[in-house]
C-alpha cells in the first residue's frame, strides 16, 4: 500500500528521520512506536506532505507522492488525524465533517450550489458513527477534548480512505474514553477494511489494536514485527520498553 | 453564518428592501443621494468580507478594485462614449482580471505578508491613477461623467443603482453560503486541516481575492456614476483603512455585518465631517475601540445580547 | 558604442538611455543617486526589519514615525535653532518617546493575539499619528536646508557630487555595520536574538523579555525617526509622505526577506538602482519599477532573498 525508501529529514542540524525505510501492508493495522522524539510525528508529515524530505521517497499504491501537497496526497485516498486537536473551532460540528465530503466531492469550487444540507445524510451517518450525532448544531470549538478527538476520527474518516494514518488518537484520553475510543476504531477499521497506521504512547491501545508494530528511536527503525516478536526483541527492551517501565514505575 | 436564509433574516432584508425602495418618494435629494452612497459601500464592505471573513486574511488595500471598477466605467462611458451595459461588463471584467493578476501574487503568501502586499499593490494602482493624466485625470480626478440619458435623473438612477446592488447582494449571498463559502469557511478556520481534507488552500484563497475584487469593482463602477466622477482618494490606502474598518464594525463573522458597518459609519463619517476635519483620527480611534471592546463588530455584540436575553428567560 | 548611443536616440527613441550610455559622469551620477537613496531608505526599513524581527509584529505605523521624524527636524533645526544635526538628534529622541509611550500603552498587550489584530492595532496607530501630524504641522509642505557644513559639492574625479548626498552613502553601511556588531556581539544583541527564537525559554531564564522588546521597538522607531530627518532637506515633510514610505518600505523588505538586516540592506540598493535608472529610462513611472522587481522575487523566492521560508508545505 505505502512503500517508503530512505526517508531521511533534517531540521538545523538534529537529524529527525534517518534513512527510513518502510512498507505498509494492505489491511494491516501497523503501530509505530518509539519514545518522545522519536520522529513519529515528522514521519507523518513527511508521508502526508505536510513536510518536504531532504531525501527519499514515498509511494502509495505503486505511484510516487513524494513532495506533493497534503490536498492532492489525500484525494488518492491517504488521510490522517492529528496529535493535537486540528479542526475548525468556528464551525458547528456538522459543518466540519461536511467540509471533508465536499472536498472528496470535489465540490469546493461550485459558486452557485448552497452547502445547506449538501451531503446531509452521509455526515450525519459518519457523526453517528463516532458518536457525535447529538452535538451536530453545537460549535467545535466548544466541544469537550474527548469528543474533539472523536470529531478529528469522523473527518478522516469522511475522506473515505484506504490508508488512515492516526497521529495518536487517544492521547490526553481518560482511561474509559480510551477504551471506547480502541472499540471504535478497530469496528471502523474492519468494518470499512481500513488500512491503519497509527502511533501510540499508551501500549494497551498498541496491544490492543496492532497486528504489526515498527518501532522508531533517534529516527532510525529499530525492530519490526509481530507485537508477540517486537514485545521480546532485547533491543526494544532495552531501549524502549524498559525506559516505558522505568517511567511507569516511577509514576 | 450557518445554513439556510433564515425566516427572521429573509424578511428582514425585504423590509430593507422595500424602505430603500421607497426613500425617493421623501422627494429630498440629499436622502437620495446619501442612501445611494450608502448602499454602495455597502456592497464595497459585503465584497471585503470575503477576504477577511470568508477567507480569514485581511486585505489592507481593498480600494484599488473599487477604483479599478470606477475609472474603468468613468474612461469607457466618457472618453469612449460606450453605452451603459458594455462599459458596465468591461469594468466588472477589468476589476476581475486585475484582482486576478494580483491575487495570484498575493495568496502565494499568507498572514502579515499578504497584507502588506495588498497595501503595495493598491499603491501602484493608485500611483497609476495619479500619474497617468492624460487617461485618469490624475490629481484633479476624471470629472464629468456621461452617465446614460435614461438614468441621468437622480431619481431612476437611484432604481437602477438599487437593482444592481441588490442583485450582487443576492449573488454575494449565495457564493459565501456554497459549498465553495463553506469550503472557504474551513480554509480561514484551520488551513493545515483543510489542505488535509484535499482542499487547495491556495487557489480557494485565489477565488476569494477574486470575487471580492470583483463585486468591489461593481461598487466603484456605480459610485463613478453617482458622482459623476472618479478621484484618485478612491484608491487612496485610508479609504482601503475605511473600507476595512467597516467591514470590523460591523462583524467579519457575519455576512450582513458588513453593510451595517458600512452604513453606521458612513453616517458617522457625515457628521463628523460637521464638526471636524480630523475624520481619520476618528477612524483610528473608533479602530481602536474595536479591537479592544468589540472584536466581533456590531453583529456579534448584537448576537452576544440576544444570547444574554434568551439565557435570561 | 556609438552605434547603440544612436540606436538608443533614434531608433529607440530613448534620450535618456541614449544619454546614460554615452555620458559616463551622468551615468555615475545615477548610480551615486542610487546608493544615496538606497542607503537613506535602508536605514527606515532596517527598523521595521528589526522590530518585526524580535516582535513578529509589523508595524505599519513605522511611516508615520519617519514623518514626525521629518517634520520635527523641520522644527528643531529651521525654525528654532537652526542647527540641523540638533534636529536629527532630536528626531531620534522625539521617536524614542514616541515609541516608549506606543509600546507600553499599546503594544505590548497584543503579541499574544492574533496577527490580524496586531496589524489592525498598528494601522489604527497609523490613522490617528496622520491626524496628529496635521494638527499639529498643518498640510503645508516645509523645506529644510542642507547642514552648512555640507552644502556644496566635491570632486569625485568623475565629476562633482552633493556633500549630503554622499554623507547619506557612507552613513549607511556604518549603520547596518553598527546593528549588525549590535546583535552579533553584545549581550543585548544575542539576548534579541535568542528572543526571537524562544520567548519562553528566555524569561525562564529570569530574562527581562518586556524590557528587550521595548528596547528593540525603541532602536526600530528611532531609526525611523533618523531616516526621516535625514531625508528632510530632499523630501519636503508633508502630510502623506508616511503612506508612500511604509510601501516603500514593504517592498524593500519583502524583496531582502523579512527580519534580516542585510535583506534589507541589499533590498534597498536594488531599489535605488531600479528606481534612479528606471526615472532616466522611462521618465515618470519609475514608482513602477520596484514593483517589478517584487513581483520577480515574489515568483522564485516568495519569503525573500534573504528571509527564510514560512514552512510548511501547505
Amino acid at each position: 500500500m505505502l512503500k517508503i525508501e530512505g526517508l531521511f529529514k533534517q531540521f538545523g542540524g538534529f537529524v529527525a528521520i534517518d534513512d527510513v525505510s518502510f512498507e505498509l501492508l494492505e489491511g494491516e493495522k501497523h503501530a509505530i512506536i518509539g519514545p518522545n522524539g522519536a520522529g513519529k510525528t515528522t514521519f507523518f508529515n513527511l508521508v502526508t506532505g505536510h513536510l518536504l524530505p531532504d531525501r527519499g521517497s514515498v509511494a502509495f499504491q505503486g505511484e510516487d507522492i513524494t513532495g506533493r501537497p497534503p490536498h492532492r496526497i489525500v484525494k488518492l485516498g491517504l488521510a490522517r488525524s492529528f496529535q493535537r486537536i486540528n479542526i475548525y473551532p468556528r464551525m458547528s460540528v456538522f459543518e466540519n465533517v461536511q467540509v471533508a465530503l465536499i472536498a472528496r466531492e470535489r465540490q469546493e469550487f461550485r459558486f452557485f450550489r448552497l452547502a445547506a444540507g449538501l451531503c446531509g445524510p452521509e455526515t450525519n451517518g459518519l457523526l453517528e458513527l463516532v458518536g457525535l450525532d447529538e452535538e451536530a448544531d453545537e460549535l467545535a470549538g466548544e466541544l469537550a477534548y474527548g469528543k474533539q478527538k472523536q470529531l478529528e476520527l469522523a473527518i478522516a474518516l469522511a475522506e473515505n480512505p484506504r490508508v488512515l494514518l492516526l497521529d495518536e488518537p487517544t492521547a490526553g484520553m481518560s482511561p474509559s474514553e480510551t477504551e471506547e475510543a480502541i472499540r471504535l476504531i478497530r469496528e471502523i477499521a474492519d468494518a470499512r477494511g481500513l488500512t491503519l497506521l497509527f502511533t501510540e504512547h499508551d501500549m494497551t491501545v498498541v496491544f490492543g489494536i496492532a497486528d504489526r508494530i515498527t518501532v522508531l528511536h533517534h529516527g532510525e527503525i529499530i525492530a519490526s514485527g509481530a507485537p508477540e516478536a517486537v514485545r521480546s526483541d532485547p533491543v526494544v527492551r532495552q531501549v524502549y520498553l524498559g525506559e516505558e517501565e522505568a517511567a511507569n514505575g516511577a509514576a | 453564518m450557518t445554513g439556510r436564509m433564515t425566516r427572521p433574516v429573509l424578511a428582514a432584508c425585504l423590509t430593507v428592501l422595500v424602505l430603500l425602495a421607497l426613500v425617493p418618494l421623501l422627494e429630498s435629494n440629499y436622502l437620495i443621494d446619501l442612501f445611494n452612497e450608502i448602499m454602495i459601500y455597502a456592497l464595497f464592505a459585503l465584497s471585503l468580507n470575503v477576504i477577511i471573513g470568508y477567507s480569514g486574511n485581511v486585505s489592507f488595500g481593498h480600494a484599488a478594485y473599487f477604483a479599478i471598477g470606477g475609472y474603468t466605467m468613468a474612461i469607457l462611458l466618457t472618453t469612449y462614449e460606450w453605452s451603459l451595459l458594455p462599459a458596465f461588463a468591461a469594468a466588472v471584467a477589468f476589476s476581475f482580471a486585475c484582482s486576478a493578476v494580483v491575487a495570484y501574487f498575493c495568496t502565494r503568501l499568507t498572514d502579515i505578508y499578504f497584507a502588506m502586499l495588498t497595501l503595495a499593490f493598491s499603491m501602484l494602482v493608485w500611483g497609476v491613477a495619479f500619474k497617468w493624466r492624460s487617461m485618469t485625470g490624475g490629481d484633479d480626478g476624471f470629472v464629468g461623467v456621461d452617465v446614460p440619458a435614461f438614468i441621468a435623473e437622480r431619481v431612476p438612477f437611484y432604481y437602477f443603482s438599487l437593482v444592481v446592488i441588490a442583485t450582487a447582494v443576492a449573488v454575494l449571498w449565495v457564493i459565501c453560503h456554497s459549498a465553495f463559502g463553506r469550503a472557504l469557511l474551513a480554509v480561514r478556520e484551520n488551513p493545515v486541516r483543510a489542505g488535509f481534507v484535499g482542499i487547495n488552500t491556495r487557489l480557494m484563497r485565489w477565488w476569494a481575492f477574486v470575487v471580492a475584487g470583483t463585486f468591489a469593482g461593481i461598487a466603484g463602477s456605480l459610485f463613478a456614476m453617482v458622482h459623476r466622477g472618479m478621484y484618485t482618494e478612491s484608491a487612496f490606502w485610508p479609504e482601503s483603512a475605511t473600507v476595512l474598518i467597516m467591514t470590523l464594525l460591523g462583524g467579519m463573522y457575519s455576512f450582513f455585518g458588513p453593510a451595517i458597518g458600512a452604513a453606521s459609519l458612513f453616517l458617522l463619517e457625515r457628521l463628523t465631517n460637521e464638526y471636524t476635519e480630523y475624520w481619520p483620527l476618528v477612524l483610528g480611534t473608533i479602530l481602536l475601540a474595536i479591537l479592544m471592546f468589540l472584536p466581533e463588530g456590531l453583529a456579534g455584540l448584537a448576537q452576544a445580547v440576544r444570547r444574554q436575553i434568551l439565557r435570561g428567560r | 558604442m556609438d552605434s547603440i548611443v544612436q540606436f538608443a536616440q533614434q531608433d529607440l527613441g530613448n534620450p535618456g538611455l541614449a544619454a546614460l550610455l554615452s555620458n559616463p559622469s551622468f551615468a555615475f551620477i545615477q548610480l551615486m543617486n542610487s546608493f544615496s537613496q538606497a542607503m537613506n531608505l535602508f536605514i527606515i526599513a532596517a527598523g521595521l526589519s528589526l522590530i518585526f524581527g524580535v516582535l513578529r509584529v509589523i508595524n505599519f505605523a513605522h511611516g508615520a514615525f519617519y514623518m514626525f521624524g521629518a517634520y520635527i527636524v523641520y522644527s528643531v533645526a529651521q525654525e528654532w535653532t537652526g542647527n540641523f544635526w540638533l534636529g536629527v538628534a532630536a528626531a531620534g529622541l522625539g521617536l524614542a518617546v514616541m515609541a516608549v509611550v506606543i509600546e507600553r500603552g499599546l503594544f505590548q498587550y497584543i503579541y499574544d493575539k492574533e496577527h490580524l489584530m496586531q496589524l489592525l492595532l498598528t494601522f489604527a496607530v497609523v490613522l490617528i499619528l496622520s491626524d496628529v501630524a496635521k494638527i499639529i504641522w498643518g498640510t503645508d509642505q516645509y523645506s529644510v536646508s542642507y547642514p552648512a557644513s555640507m552644502k556644496g559639492a566635491v570632486d569625485l574625479g568623475v565629476t562633482f557630487y552633493p556633500t549630503y548626498r554622499l554623507f547619506l552613502i557612507v552613513v549607511g553601511p556604518a549603520i547596518a555595520i553598527g546593528l549588525w556588531l549590535f546583535t552579533e556581539r553584545t549581550r543585548f544583541g544575542r539576548l534579541t536574538r535568542a528572543a526571537t527564537q524562544d520567548r519562553e525559554m528566555l524569561s525562564a531564564l529570569g530574562v527581562n523579555v518586556p524590557i528587550i522588546y521595548t528596547g528593540v521597538f525603541i532602536l526600530g522607531s528611532v531609526l525611523a525617526g533618523i531616516g526621516g530627518g535625514l531625508a528632510a532637506p530632499f523630501n519636503s515633510p508633508t502630510p502623506g509622505m508616511d503612506a508612500t514610505i511604509i510601501v516603500d518600505c514593504f517592498v524593500i523588505v519583502i524583496v531582502g526577506g523579512l527580519g534580516s538586516i542585510w535583506g534589507s540592506f541589499i533590498g534597498a540598493i536594488i531599489y535605488g538602482l531600479v528606481f534612479n535608472y528606471g526615472s532616466v529610462i522611462v521618465p515618470n513611472w519609475q514608482d513602477v519599477f520596484p514593483f517589478l522587481i517584487l513581483l520577480a522575487v515574489l515568483l522564485v523566492r516568495p519569503w525573500g532573498l534573504f528571509g527564510k521560508p514560512e514552512g510548511g508545505n501547505a
